[in-house]
């Protein structure tokens, strides 16, 4: 603890931050630019000055930087001194002397950092008169827009995107007043990260391109605290609606996950809500219908009839959870894809039941040596690999302690690492986009990297089960990662149902047991397939395979198949053999996918924007998204309804009237999930006798909105479900200590318009929320387990049937971001991978036609060096690649 | 108003974003080669030989052409942009063609006192060109630089690598001849 002096008055701080830190987290404005809670100080841009004094007699001072300077015991400043003030205004004018004047026009005005702290300054007329310098933009790819000459060379964007996120093509080039931002040549930018420079940016130069084409203030959109979807690491989204459509999504802040970044897929990946070609009026036989026609039609199917139930980990809790009421406990089977429900099973076990809780992102940018084992984790758990990449800088501190070194000293940290870092270890079938911060990379079939980490676990810990017949430099390597695990003090395991193998998970369990037998803080990160496969998978429905073999045996009249599309689930023969033997089909779902168009009725469901809903995240965080618009407010023939209510009303259930209804129901019959409820406060929940509201207090031409269709303006829409108000009327300040964290739509706070606004929620800066980072985590501590003891014989080449493995990419292969059109654009197309050896062998050159699970296709190859011999790999969940199950085989021949 | 043609209509969307003509892709010479791969040698982190691999390519040819960034970059183990970040700061890699020699006009704070006005709009005059820019025949670029180390002997300038100082607007012209 440190005490410190600002403007005669007396703070306690902690004594290891700066200045400005430090009085941010006192409540006292000090504008920066180049600072960022995340990317610590750098001393650039000169805004952050105050006045520093050598003891309280002291009256001269003398102008400090408080980015730069530590908050040690007995310091004096001032922050309101007239020179310091003149200092700052004048930083600020000389930023502006190269700064258009074109807010009006600049997509960044609204919530831009540059204007609060113009503003803040006092900054406001200019005696600059003579010519800007101007810059060439570039395009640089579907997603961010370029506008340099708006840059007040803050170095936030390299410092980001190269030393935070890894990127390489991000560079600046130049010097003095003459410097430029961007990529050496025009092309799309390189990260599956590359959305957060439009927040670091504290101006206009990158901006979001998905955003422009629909273009609103950030104070004429209407938000929602809100969940990503396209993983199960459940960051925390503020996406933006005007005019019903969902017009950008912004980071929100969350202290123990996302922290202040995203992915590229969950920012950018948000359009598969606004396509035109979804099921908005519900449909019997292909025809719109009324509500009540659609819930005789469906309700007829079900009446006396044998009845199925598939929930899907990509639905809320509360939506599965009204399917297995509706459907009855035995008869609701999991959603997941054929194979994924054991493995997801299996995760549930090691995380919940084991000794090592899953660790959250800020735990994994902790740790100071890293086991990846068969995962790619920028595609299937994007936050982790952001994270690992910090976890690998994270020497840089440890280094800085050993010199007394403050870690915000961020030039000082970077010279002191050089290239140096902590241990990862990546093993995966195939190369990662985390290989340029590996110590060591492996590349095997999944029986290989798991006969690895069994190794690596019997190597730490002897009596975990051995294996037998390893050759000698995977024993060798296997030693080599135990050594480092064994000797770190916070080491971590990421692996996951990626691979598509149990034994991995079993194997990646048993590393991490072995570890924390020794040390208390190791940690354990597995990825899963979707958002919410840990929830579904503690509702506890059969697998897809029994549903499948029921179907198939003819036993079953009716299907309700809710917010999933079966041909991603299973291969396609078998969907359409089981579907034709069924006399009716029900699908509830917000996407027309190949099963909706095989129903008899068609119930249209809400995305995640258009309704409310608990997911379950992969640490066993219960987490609550919120409804962002109501549709139907702009056309009243829209006839979706978040899918809990379609099956509360096909049960003609009338004791489910609201959201808190169902999640109590849900959290009553399953003790495991009864932790849900508190996830987020009700819908009774007020302050001081408000709802929060969800729009911004200047949200502008609301009453004609609608003008188009009718001058008389409708009442706005009610919202029983929540505590938030489809209004700008409502509680929307940062001043209330009963402000719960999970309701905060967008940031804001007087003076604060960007994402800085954060900085005023925050307990303190860059770390948990006021009143704690929102959710719930359902898993009480685990017990010790048994070692799994199964070790895998090794992979051994089939001749001419090749192993097929799932390759992940960031982009195209999730369900719902690959229906959007800017993640499209920023996709692949489908391939086949093959390993160069194998590619003479059956001939393949240029193309390759396959033969799996009775399918045929034709793809272009691409030959690897890495790929194990006997495999091939194809990108999973891609258009143009069936489905197939994990262990699948498939011949190969040229042509 | 006359008919204007269509096709005169220049639109904001012809002068931005049209696709440059794909350029030969770049090869580095044997020599090149073989003497980056000699300085990285002498450093424990390629990084280090960064400026020197830039200044070898430019002793070969002249300048540093676009497509030599990234082969320099792959044998640093580098990214492209922190190359040409590289060798943007610095003002003597020179990332357009110059001419067979180059000039630099002391322009700092002594040579200002003593005279470098008259020095540089001699030079101009007499090249018919003004800074950053290459006689017509090739033969000079004229470029500024901040001091080199002649204050008490200003105003000087740099011919390549020769050293002219106490120059007069008389006897710089002079001065040129030397160089063919």
């Amino acid at each position: 603890m440190a005490t410190i002096h600002v403007d005669g008055k007396q703070y306690e701080v902690n004594g290891a931050e700066n200045l400005l830190e430090a009085c941010l987290n006192l409540g006292l404005d000090i504008p920066y630019f180049c600072w960022h809670p995340a990317l610590g100080s750098v001393g650039a841009c000169r805004q952050c000055a105050v006045k520093a004094f050598r003891d309280e007699n002291d009256k001269q001072g003398r102008i400090v930087m408080s980015c730069m300077t530590p908050a040690s015991n007995g310091t004096f400043i001032s922050i309101d001194d007239e020179e310091a003030k003149q200092f700052r205004e004048a930083i600020v004018e000389f930023l502006m002397t190269n700064h258009p004047h074109d807010c009006p026009v600049c997509e960044e005005g609204g919530h831009c950092h540059l204007q609060d702290m113009t503003v803040m300054t006092g900054h406001h007329s200019r005696s600059y008169r003579f010519d800007k310098r101007t810059h060439l933009n570039q395009d640089l790819g579907p997603f961010i827009g370029h506008e340099m000459n708006r840059c007040i060379s803050c170095y936030r964007c390299v410092r980001y995107y190269k030393d935070y996120a890894g990127g390489t093509d991000l560079g600046v080039y130049g010097a003095a007043a003459n410097v430029y931002f961007g990529r050496p040549e025009d092309g799309t930018l390189e990260s599956e990260f590359s959305g957060n420079l439009t927040e670091v940016c504290p101006t206009g130069v990158f901006t979001d391109k998905t955003h422009s084409e629909r273009y609103n203030r950030k104070w004429d959109m209407q938000y929602a605290p809100s969940i990503c979807e396209s993983c199960a690491v459940g960051c925390n989204l503020s996406p933006g609606e005007r005019y019903g459509e969902i017009r950008r999504v912004e980071n929100r802040y969350h202290g123990e996950l996302n922290g202040y970044f995203l992915c590229d897929r969950g920012r950018f990946g948000y359009g598969y809500t606004n396509r035109k070609d979804r099921p908005r009026q519900p449909l019997v036989a292909g025809e719109v219908v009324t509500r009540e026609t659609a819930i005789a039609a469906a309700t007829a199917a079900l009446k006396g009839k044998k009845v199925l139930g598939i929930g899907s980990p990509r639905a809320s809790l509360e939506a599965n959870y009204a399917l297995r009421g509706l459907v009855g406990a035995e008869a609701f089977h999991d959603g997941h894809a054929l194979g994924d429900a054991a493995l997801v099973q299996l995760a549930l076990a090691i995380v919940r039941d084991g000794p090592v809780r899953a660790s959250t992102i800020s735990e994994i940018e902790g740790a100071d040596a890293v086991l990846v084992l068969g995962e790619d984790p920028t595609a299937t758990a994007p936050r982790f690999a952001l994270a690992i990449r910090q976890a690998a800088r994270g020497k840089g501190k440890a280094l800085a302690a050993e010199k007394k070194l403050a870690e915000w000293q961020t030039i000082a940290l970077a010279d002191l690492l050089q290239r140096d870092s902590y241990p990862v270890f990546i093993a995966s079938v195939d190369t990662t986009r985390l290989d340029d911060i590996a110590r060591a990379t492996h590349r095997a079939a999944p029986e290989d990297l798991a006969r690895l980490g069994y190794a690596i676990a019997h190597a730490i810990d002897a009596s975990a089960p051995a294996v037998s017949g390893l050759d000698a430099a995977t024993a060798e390597l296997a030693q080599t990662i135990a050594t480092a695990l064994a000797s770190a003090k916070r080491p971590l395991v990421v692996s996951g149902t990626g691979a598509g193998s149990p034994a991995v998970l079993q194997a990646a369990a048993n590393v991490a047991w072995a570890l924390k037998a020794k040390n208390d803080a190791t940690g354990l990160a597995l990825s899963l397939p979707e958002a919410n496969s840990f929830g579904t998978a503690l509702l506890g429905g059969a697998s897809l395979e029994a549903a499948l073999t029921q179907i198939e045996s003819g036993a079953v009249d009716t299907l309700v198949v809710l917010e999933n599309d079966l041909y991603r689930r299973a291969p396609q023969a078998r969907v359409e053999a089981a579907l034709a033997r069924l006399k009716h089909l029900i699908v509830i779902d917000h996407q027309a996918t190949p099963t909706a168009a095989r129903a008899q009725v068609v119930l249209p469901a809400a995305t995640v924007f258009e309704g409310d809903g608990t997911l379950v995240n992969y640490e066993g965080r219960a987490q609550r998204f919120f409804q962002v618009f109501d549709p139907t407010y702009y056309d009243n023939k829209i006839g979706l309804t978040e899918s809990w209510r379609w099956l509360a009303d096909l049960e003609a259930r009338s004791a489910w009237k609201i959201l808190d209804d169902v999640t109590a129901a849900c959290a009553q019959a399953l003790p495991a999930l009864a932790g849900i409820v508190a996830a987020a406060p009700g819908a009774a929940f007020r302050i001081d006798g408000l709802k929060v509201a969800r729009e911004p207090h200047r949200y502008s031409g609301r009453t004609a909105m609608r003008a188009n269709q009718s001058v008389h303006e409708p009442r706005q829409p009610q919202d029983p479900d929540t505590a938030l108000s489809f209004s700008m009327e409502g509680y929307n300040g940062t001043g209330s200590l009963d402000r719960p964290p999970e309701l905060t739509p967008y940031a804001w706070s007087p003076g604060w318009n960007s994402p800085s606004a954060w900085n005023k929620f925050q307990q303190e800066i860059g770390g948990s929320l006021r009143g704690g980072d929102p959710g719930k985590q359902l898993f009480a501590a685990g017990a010790g387990k048994p070692y799994f003891g199964e070790v895998p014989a090794a992979f051994a080449p089939r001749g001419d049937a090749y192993r097929v493995l799932a390759l992940h990419l960031h982009f195209g292969g999730d369900e719902l971001s690959s229906r959007a059109e800017p993640i499209v654009k920023r996709a692949s197309p489908a391939f086949v991978a093959i390993s160069r050896a194998d590619a003479v062998k059956s001939g393949v050159n240029g193309h390759a036609t396959l033969a799996i699970d009775g399918a045929q296709l034709r793809l272009p190859t691409y030959i690897s060096d890495t790929l194990p011999a006997g495999t091939i790999g194809l990108p999973a969940g891609f258009a143009g690649v069936p489905f197939f199950v994990h262990g699948a085989l498939a011949t190969v021949s040229g042509g | 108003m006359s008919a204007t043609s269509q096709d005169n209509v220049i639109k904001l969307a012809d002068l931005v974003g049209r696709p440059a003509a794909k350029p030969e892709p770049f090869v580095l010479s044997d020599a090149e080669k073989h003497e980056i791969e000699h300085e990285l040698t002498h450093f424990p982190d390629g990084r280090a030989a960064s400026i020197e691999a830039l200044k070898i390519v430019q002793k070969h040819r002249g300048w540093v052409p676009d497509g030599a960034l990234e082969p320099i970059a792959r044998m640093i183990g580098i990214g492209a942009a922190e190359l040409e970040g590289v060798a943007t700061f610095y003002s003597l890699i020179y990332r357009q063609p110059v001419g067979r020699h180059v000039i630099k006009v002391c322009d700092s704070i002594t040579c200002f006192l003593v005279g470098y006005d008259e020095i540089k709009a001699t030079l101009e005059r007499t090249l018919g060109i003004g800074y950053g820019q290459t006689t017509a025949d090739g033969r000079f670029t004229l470029l500024p630089i901040c001091c080199i180390g002649a204050c008490d002997k200003g105003p000087a300038l740099m011919i390549d690598d020769d050293l002219h100082t106490d120059l007069t607007p008389q006897n710089v012209v002079g001065l040129l001849e030397a160089y063919p």
